[in-house]
């Protein structure tokens, strides 16, 4: 069967005026025990790229700037 | 994608621990001190410095055994008795006698553990006979220091591999494993003397009630990968149809949590807000009791807080909601809970394997030892029953301590080239494929059947249903597509946690008893049967690679426990007339 992609809503929002990925930070990233945040490529941002969050909350506690507000995935809420 | 196109690097080391969260690290420490000169070295799957349960830090040790308070004869006891007496008693034990050096050496390394004025440890009494609990309100740094640790005895760190088989040679003996990186699909080859397996729960098992595949108790990154490992290595793993259940915030699915808010005054209650439990510490039996209440008229279940002073509330939240999963405060402001206004609504998890929190797992002996020469298992997949963080810690000691003496006294050994190259290929297929069936829908399908078929209460019947149903998914394994190395390792996880489905099942079947309260509840089979099955039940992949079991013999207890005692835990239901069962 050919595979489709369907839109999900992200629950970890990153705030691009406070991200300084591209600076060459990759903290969220790297912490992420899911492996869920990638650094886009064309805007040098953070994001969430998978929706396979645990709302542990590495991300949010180690950002250097502050960047990262984790939020309940909407199906818990 | 060929396996010729993935590059594979091929290491050596002495000991190879596979999972850095708690106990993995602590097994690699351990190692180190034993003799620095070995090799050691800890593959993760996520991050060393954040992984695991214990990501965040942790609110307690919810079995701490300081003197004063306890003995470990006592701890032997009540762990005996909590799990209908299918213990290994000389493996609690060895976790009884190391629990309190493992707290005075953590302490030393700067773990923060709540003291009176004194500076006494200040311990806290939920479980039903004796006082285990020692409270860590400023326990954040817990990752940080053992991070800190593995870097001054030099453990060599690789992130981001996940390991997806053991290596073993022609003689049985363990020769390494595989690993396979999460954001390139690069092979890693670890040759090595011995392994330490420490890949935490089956956390993946059964769906949420909220459908969100990673909306689990467990850290979800552990998934199941430990016990599928230790079965195609030929390991025995104990007693699997006892499941993990816990009782958690409805939705939310963590801690509510008793353990913290109880010693305050806080208590799990019905919809009358009365108790109905006498005491609130996780055992299959206090689930039973959580279970009827849910489906009687006085369901739901809550924690109940708000008859609670202001002040006591406001520290129960500082602890709850800054630290072990600190998402909770804001799960709760979602919801406009308050816990000074209402209480908070429960519900039943759904299921997985972890000792951590009940009593199955990889088989291991008092020394962490697993039925394959040089394979240790160590927390909450590993076979200690209620072993918890502190258990994690103690029983990595002990792995580490052991594993580092038996590098010394044995050789390499040669794995064989065929297994890895099948096994390369098995961990490639999904990625050869255009188009076919995602990681996530198969991954959903296997665990809303887990719900479906294998949750208690157990029927036989619809488990056995369940099993046809798995062997389907297996077939349409041959459709697995992955379509980059996230959705990769996605697509190995998946395949684990079909393992552990079958072994749930099989494991369930087997034990053709009730027992473990609602772990292990079979409607038609519903007395508990000493005569036949007091004893452990093994699970193995045997010499034709079909799914066996055996019985093994309860080996005679260190500590002895009277008939009496032994039913301690069978009267949780608080006695009034109303309620009375
Ligand atoms: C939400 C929560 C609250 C808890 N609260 C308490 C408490 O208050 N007090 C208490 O005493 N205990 C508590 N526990 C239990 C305790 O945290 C665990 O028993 C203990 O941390 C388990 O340690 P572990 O080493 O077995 O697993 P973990 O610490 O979870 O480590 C397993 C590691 O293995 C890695 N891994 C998995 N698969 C692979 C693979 N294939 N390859 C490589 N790496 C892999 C994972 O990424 C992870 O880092 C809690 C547990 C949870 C989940
Ligand atoms: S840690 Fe913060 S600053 Fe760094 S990449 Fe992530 S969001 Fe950006
Ligand atoms: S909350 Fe946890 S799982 Fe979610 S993005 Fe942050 S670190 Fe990853």
């Amino acid at each position: 069967m050919p595979i489709i992609t369907q839109q999900k809503s992200a629950a970890v929002v990153i705030d691009d005026a406070k991200c300084i990925a591209e600076k060459g930070c990759t903290v969220c990233v790297d912490v992420c025990p899911l492996d869920i945040l990638a650094i886009d490529d064309g805007r040098k941002k953070a994001y969430m790229k998978y929706d396979e969050c645990w709302y542990c909350m590495p991300c949010e506690a180690d950002c250097p700037t502050g960047a990262v507000k984790v939020n309940i995935p909407y199906l818990l809420r | 994608m060929s396996a010729s196109d993935i590059k594979t690097e091929i290491v050596e080391t002495d000991l190879l621990v596979i999972g850095g969260g708690t106990g993995g690290p602590m097994a690699a420490i351990k190692a180190k001190e034993a003799n620095p000169g070995l090799r050691v070295l800890l593959m993760e799957k996520a991050n060393v410095k954040r992984s695991g349960a214990i990501s965040m830090g942790m609110d307690g040790l919810n079995n701490a055994i300081v003197p004063g308070y306890a003995t470990p004869e006592q701890y032997v006891k009540e762990i005996t008795v909590a799990n209908d007496g299918i213990v290994h008693q000389k493996a609690v034990m060895a976790y009884a006698q190391g629990s309190f050096p493992m707290i005075q050496y953590l302490d030393r390394l700067g773990v923060k553990f709540e003291k009176d004025g004194s500076g006494e440890y200040n311990m806290r009494k939920v479980h039903h006979m004796g006082t285990y609990v020692l409270p860590m309100p400023e326990g954040h740094n817990v990752k940080k220091v053992l991070y800190r640790q593995l870097r001054r005895l030099q453990v060599s760190v690789t992130n981001r591999y996940m390991a997806t088989r053991l290596l073993k040679s022609a003689d049985g003996r363990i020769a390494g494993a595989v690993g396979v990186n999460t954001r390139t699909s690069e092979f890693l080859v670890v040759k090595a003397k011995a392994v330490v397996l420490a890949c935490g729960a089956a956390g993946r098992l059964g769906l949420p009630a909220s459908g969100y595949l990673f909306g689990t108790y467990e850290n979800a990154a552990n998934c199941g990968d430990g016990y599928a490992m230790a079965y195609h290595a030929g390991a025995e793993l104990a007693n699997l149809e006892c499941y993990q259940i816990n009782p958690l915030i409805k939705d939310y699915n963590g801690p509510s949590c008793a353990y913290v808010t109880g010693p305050f005054g806080g208590y799990t209650a019905n919809n009358k807000g009365d108790r109905f439990i006498e005491c609130d510490y996780w055992s299959g039996q206090m689930m039973l009791e959580f279970w009827r209440e849910l489906q009687s008229g006085n369901g739901p279940v809550y924690l109940k807080m708000d008859h609670l002073a202001e002040e006591t509330i406001s520290e129960i939240e500082t602890i709850l909601h800054t630290n072990e999963r600190p998402s909770r405060g804001r799960f709760h402001a979602g919801r406009g809970n308050d816990y000074r206004k209402r209480p908070v609504e429960m519900h039943i998890s759904e299921i997985g394997f972890c000792s951590g929190h009940s009593a199955s797992g990889v088989w291991v002996d008092e020394n962490a030892r697993t039925t394959v020469p040089g394979l240790y298992a160590v927390g909450d997949m590993a076979s200690v029953p209620h072993n918890y963080m502190l258990g994690a810690f103690v029983n990595g000691g002990i792995a580490g301590a052991d594993a580092a003496s038996y590098c010394e006294s044995v050789d390499m050994a040669a794995y064989d080239e065929g297994y890895l190259a099948a096994e390369q290929e098995r961990v490639l297929a999904p990625t050869r494929r255009d188009d076919g069936l995602t990681p996530h829908e198969m991954e959903f399908k296997t665990r809303r059947l887990v719900n479906d078929y294998l949750e208690p209460p157990k029927v036989t019947a619809k488990m056995e249903i369940g099993q046809r149903r798995f062997a389907e998914i297996r077939e349409d394994l041959g459709q697995l597509c992955a379509t980059d190395p996230h959705e990769l390792h996605r697509a190995l996880e998946m395949q684990s946690i079909l393992d552990c489905a079958d072994m749930a099942a099989a494991a369930s079947l087997y034990r053709t008893e009730s027992r473990w309260g609602f772990y292990h509840l079979r409607v038609d089979h519903p007395e508990t049967n000493d005569d036949e099955w007091f004893c452990h039940t093994m699970l193995f992949k045997d010499e034709f690679g079909r799914m066996s079991h055996r019985k093994r013999e309860v080996a005679p207890y260190v500590v002895p426990v009277e008939a009496d005692e032994m039913a301690a835990y069978h009267q949780l239901r608080v006695k009034t007339p109303v309620a009375a069962e």
